[in-house]
């Protein structure tokens, strides 16, 4: 639904999106990782037709959003990000008037609305001012608009930001529910989010796509990933950790918090190393209270990719000063 | 209606009730109506002139328009940036000039809401003795055409910056210029050094030389085809400007 070729966006000598690529189909949920400031919300601008792109070419079911941009904005519903709306409108005008702006008229508009309603729990505020709510319905209500055409892309940007815990788990049931028919791009910064509602996700750092997978696959690049922790009741942790190294796959070991994490010496299939290990705690006799192969974790992964490059700006910056 | 025209229409009746659902119209409908009533009876002289017109009424317009439209004009488009719904309006299915066109219908429509207010000051004089209708309609389009000519100027100011104030300032010295190029003073000024020709040709782009007709009852197509090339002009810079913005 979303295709996406080599996009650049320049503010002047500032290249905010430096060549991105990438597609979305419907049934698709992507995760737009990065850094403040890393171009997530300019190539959101971009999808969406709010800023025309510096090179490259963004289409949007078939239409290309610069040479074709209303039938290309037909398909869209936006979340921009900060969720703007008009503060002297009340929820229920604000709502009519999105769905007037979308075509929808009489019993259809009608319908449309109490949908979006139920879908972002706006009815207790429905006869309100948009300027006497609370930043949650405020976001709520904006989020209504994008969906009250029932589109086919959804575009969100930080949806669940300013959103309580519990707000912020329905919005991502949500998303993942609307990802099943949709194809929806949502940008966070919110590292479980990617878990909680993404069937993909990109991590994009000073305008360029770093990492590109699933969540799984994402996790797969982390350090931690293959490694097999063991903890054992009332083990000597200085014995299991020369009992460990000494095995011939594992590269080194290391002792967390009540138990021995020992690294392969290659990134194996999943369970091996947890067999061999599993093997010789039955020899030696230990009473294991656990023994898990580790997934790897995105925070991890996420500044792994996109730390040593700002610190090397950093460096760099430095030295020419 | 066809659908581009429809959205038009959906844009204008948003910012219209916007205009109603806040202080701003009610507080700007009660000083325009007092202002107006105010030159027209008082520093207008109009039970002295002894005369049934409403020159007294009209004659006040280029100047008391200056103040108020670029008020009514200023937060058309540096209120949508500010507050970030730019953003949304313009990520909707619609073009620009349909959103330019919409807001820019909305807040003439009001100032013609407030223009026809006045009918008291038409009613009085009838009642007072037998005015040339035809002069007072004729009045009223000039008036009509004049404000959205600054309306106009005042949507293109306010689509350069966020700052409401900025865009007032900017619309009251643009407005300025355009009635100074033609006020008396200054081309008699301009006539003691230029050739008639040239003081001529300044004028021509002055409001006041294309508002005289009006007031006198006529009914010019150049003077028609001036304001609506002004207002044309200046909606075609919005335009311009906020695609500007966007580009980066």
């Amino acid at each position: 639904m979303i295709q996406i070729e080599n996009l650049v966006k320049t503010f002047g000598p500032k290249r905010a999106v430096d060549g991105v690529t990438f597609t979305v189909e419907r049934g698709e949920v992507l995760g737009f990782l990065g850094p403040n400031g890393a171009g997530k919300s300019t190539t959101m601008r971009m999808i969406t037709g709010f800023i025309p792109p510096t090179s490259g070419r963004v289409t949007v079911g078939g239409h290309d959003v610069v040479e074709s941009p209303l039938a290309a904005k037909r398909l869209i519903g936006y979340l921009p990000e900060a969720a703007p709306s008009y503060p002297d409108m009340t929820v229920h005008g604000f709502l009519s008037f999105a769905a007037d702006m979308r075509g929808l008229a009489g019993e259809a508009k009608r319908k449309a609305i109490g949908r979006v309603i139920d879908l972002c729990f706006l009815s207790s505020v429905l006869h309100q001012g948009i300027d006497t709510l609370s930043k949650g319905y405020k976001h709520r209500t904006c989020l209504a608009q994008a969906l009250i055409h029932d589109p086919d892309v959804l575009v969100l940007d930080e949806p669940t930001d300013g959103l309580d815990p519990n707000q912020k788990h329905e919005v991502r049931n949500l998303i993942r529910e609307l990802g099943r028919t949709k194809a929806v791009v949502f940008s966070t910064h919110i590292l479980e989010e990617v878990d909680a509602a993404c069937t993909r996700a990109i991590i994009i750092d000073r305008g360029r796509i770093v990492a590109n997978g699933t969540p799984a696959e994402l996790r797969g690049m982390s350090d931690l990933a293959g490694a097999v922790t063991v903890h054992a009741i009332g083990a000597d942790a200085a014995a299991m950790r020369d009992r460990l190294a000494a095995i011939p796959e594992v590269a080194r070991v290391e002792q967390v918090n009540g138990g021995v994490r020992a690294f392969p010496r290659e990134k194996r299939a999943a369970g091996e190393l947890a067999r061999v290990v599993a093997e010789l705690a039955t020899r030696e006799g230990w009473r294991l209270d656990a023994l898990r192969t580790e997934e790897g974790q995105l925070d991890e992964v996420f500044r792994r990719i996109t730390l040593p490059d700002t610190a090397k700006r950093a460096a760099a910056a430095g030295g020419g000063a | 209606m066809s659908g581009a025209w429809k959205t038009v229409s959906t844009i204008a009746r948003r910012e219209l009730s916007s205009y109603f659902t806040s202080p701003v119209a009610y507080v700007f409908l009660v000083i325009f109506l007092l202002l107006t009533g105010f030159f027209t009876f008082t520093a207008g002289a109009f039970f002295e002139r002894g005369e049934a017109s409403l020159t007294s009424f009209f004659v006040w317009h280029p100047w008391l328009y200056l103040i108020l439209v670029p008020a009514v004009g200023m937060r058309l488009w540096s209120e949508e940036r500010r507050a970030g719904t730019l953003e949304l309006l313009l990520t909707l299915p619609v073009a620009p000039w349909q959103a330019i066109l919409g807001k820019f219908l909305a807040s003439w429509l009001f100032l013609a809401i407030a223009l026809a207010l006045t009918f008291p000051v038409v009613v009085t004089v009838n009642v007072l003795g037998d005015p040339d209708n035809g002069v007072i309609a004729a009045g009223y389009l000039g008036s009509l055409l004049l404000a959205g000519a600054y309306l106009a100027i005042a949507s293109m100011t306010s689509a350069m910056t966020r700052n409401q104030v900025v865009a007032f300032i900017l619309a009251v010295v643009i407005c300025l210029f355009l009635i100074l190029a033609g006020f008396n003073p200054v081309t008699d000024l301009l006539a003691r050094w230029a050739s008639p020709a040239f003081v001529d040709a300044v004028a021509a782009f002055s409001v006041m030389t294309h508002f005289d007709g009006f007031q006198k009852g006529v009914i010019d197509s150049r003077d028609l085809v001036f304001f609506l090339s002004v207002i044309g002009f200046a909606l075609f810079a919005t335009a311009v400007i906020i695609r500007g913005h966007r580009a980066g």
